[in-house]
């Protein structure tokens, strides 16, 4: 019986984490989406062979997402190889990173490399 | 246009039948000659319409280039199609060619499968022997691990994939200038490569007719487009003795041309799609083109090196 109550006890107890992380998840996003305006978007377009902001500035700790919209493939690469690199984007996908150490990430795209861009991390 | 339009049922000029013939006229290719040292092209149109077969010549090949397989937007819904008609061309040529010249970009994203649809097509080719140099599109995710595994079985490749071949007294060197690019740069040969192209003709003579391919052009077309190769220089420097060097690419999707002394720079068309002019567009992706107005922007060009005085002449005309 006592066995039984405390995997109980255990399950209430991650049941309530579950639901209680959740939320806070989410109300983080909305919140982080929210202060896009003061803090900088954290998604970046690729249009017409350009990274649209060129240049992003994060807080760290926020991801950032590209997306696609050329009908051209392309990646997303480190030049310092500070984060792993992309697969190759097809039209409309995305890749996302979560913005570490404060500093400034050049990048690129190694199909057509005179795609650059930076990202600047913030505290 | 009567002889492509039959089937015209939002009467815009365009049917299925005859958008993918027209195609065919963008992405066939050029057939290039060599007789004596002297290289000329001409496309499979220019040649379907001759009536007998082509002059008696020491060497005759053909380069097809961009075939995007897996490509699927509104620039060409079907470049499968598109590719199985410029095969279908090269089959009813007079004269074979000895063999094809792909100039890369064979996928649009370096799929197996895009890979394997290619392969299956172009055995209904009845050229057999195909040499490829890789374009970006076939390298994304592996670095070209998957591209040299299948294409370069016929040749002695070395490095990243480059390599050099003789056939008929003409000295051919395909080149690899899509891998390891930097930011903000250009096509790259590499320091390796090019060390290698320096010892590969080394000891050839003069006379010796040099035909270089490789996917992005070795001139710069448009660099802004990244359409130039950045240490194009230092190669060409060790092909400037010769007196002929045809240099042909891929890339830009159209046929451009420029002559540098004894050095013939020319880009051949896509079997899937065509790209803008240089600077004429937003950016230099894929451009649609109403299939009536195709075959006025398609054109021959001859080109004629005639070793000892240098003298050239290349002469342009379309096929309206």
């Amino acid at each position: 019986m006592t066995t039984i109550t405390l995997k109980n006890k255990l399950a209430a107890l991650l049941c309530g984490f579950t639901l209680l992380a959740l939320p806070l998840f989410t109300q983080a996003n909305e919140m982080k989406n929210a202060d896009g305006g003061a803090g900088g978007d954290t998604r970046i377009e690729i249009k017409d062979f350009h990274f649209n902001p060129q240049t992003l500035t994060v807080k760290s700790g926020e991801k950032v997402t590209w997306i696609n919209r050329d009908e051209e493939p392309h990646t997303i690469v480190s030049v310092e190889k500070q984060f792993k690199k992309s697969t190759a984007l097809d039209t409309d996908q995305e890749f996302t990173i979560t913005a570490g150490a404060p500093g400034t990430y050049s990048y690129f795209c190694s199909v057509h490399p005179k795609m650059t861009g930076i990202i600047i991390v913030e505290k | 246009m009567s002889d492509y339009i039959s089937h015209d049922h939002e009467d815009d000029g365009i049917d299925r039948r005859g958008f993918l013939h027209c195609m065919a006229w963008a992405g066939t290719g050029l057939l290039w000659t060599v007789s004596g040292g002297v290289l000329a092209s001409k496309t499979l149109a220019q040649i379907a319409k001759a009536a007998g077969p082509l002059p008696a010549t020491d060497l005759s090949f053909l380069q097809i280039s961009d075939s995007h397989i897996g490509f699927s937007k509104e620039a060409n819904k079907d470049v499968t199609e598109t590719f199985k008609i410029a095969l279908d061309r090269i089959n009813s040529m007079p004269t074979p060619p000895a063999f094809l010249i792909h100039t890369g970009d064979i996928t649009q994203l370096s799929k197996p499968e895009e890979f394997d649809t290619f392969d299956q097509v172009l055995k209904s080719c009845k050229t057999k022997d195909v040499f490829y140099v890789p374009g970006e599109h076939d390298v994304l995710n592996d670095g070209g691990k998957l591209y040299r595994d299948r294409y370069l079985k016929s040749v002695e490749a070395k490095g990243s994939g480059w390599y050099s071949f003789n056939k008929n007294g003409v000295h051919f060197i395909g080149l690899v200038n899509v891998l390891d690019l930097q930011a903000g740069g250009l096509g790259q040969l590499g320091d390796e490569q090019l060390e290698w192209l320096e010892a590969d003709v080394k000891d050839l003579g003069t006379s010796t007719p040099i035909v270089v391919f490789a996917h992005i052009p070795l001139w710069a077309v448009y660099p802004q487009w990244g359409w130039g190769t950045s240490d194009s220089e230092r190669a060409l420097g060790y092909l400037k003795r010769f007196g002929s060097v045809t240099v042909l690419n891929g890339h830009i999707h159209q046929v451009l041309q420029k002559v540098e002394g004894n050095v013939t720079f020319h880009s051949a068309m896509s079997s899937a799609f065509p790209q803008p002019a240089p600077g004429t567009a937003p950016s230099p992706g894929p451009m649609n083109v109403p299939a009536e107005k195709l075959r006025s922007v398609l054109g021959l060009t001859s080109v004629q090196y005639r070793q000892g005085n240098n003298a050239l002449a290349i002469v342009d005309s379309n096929l309206s």
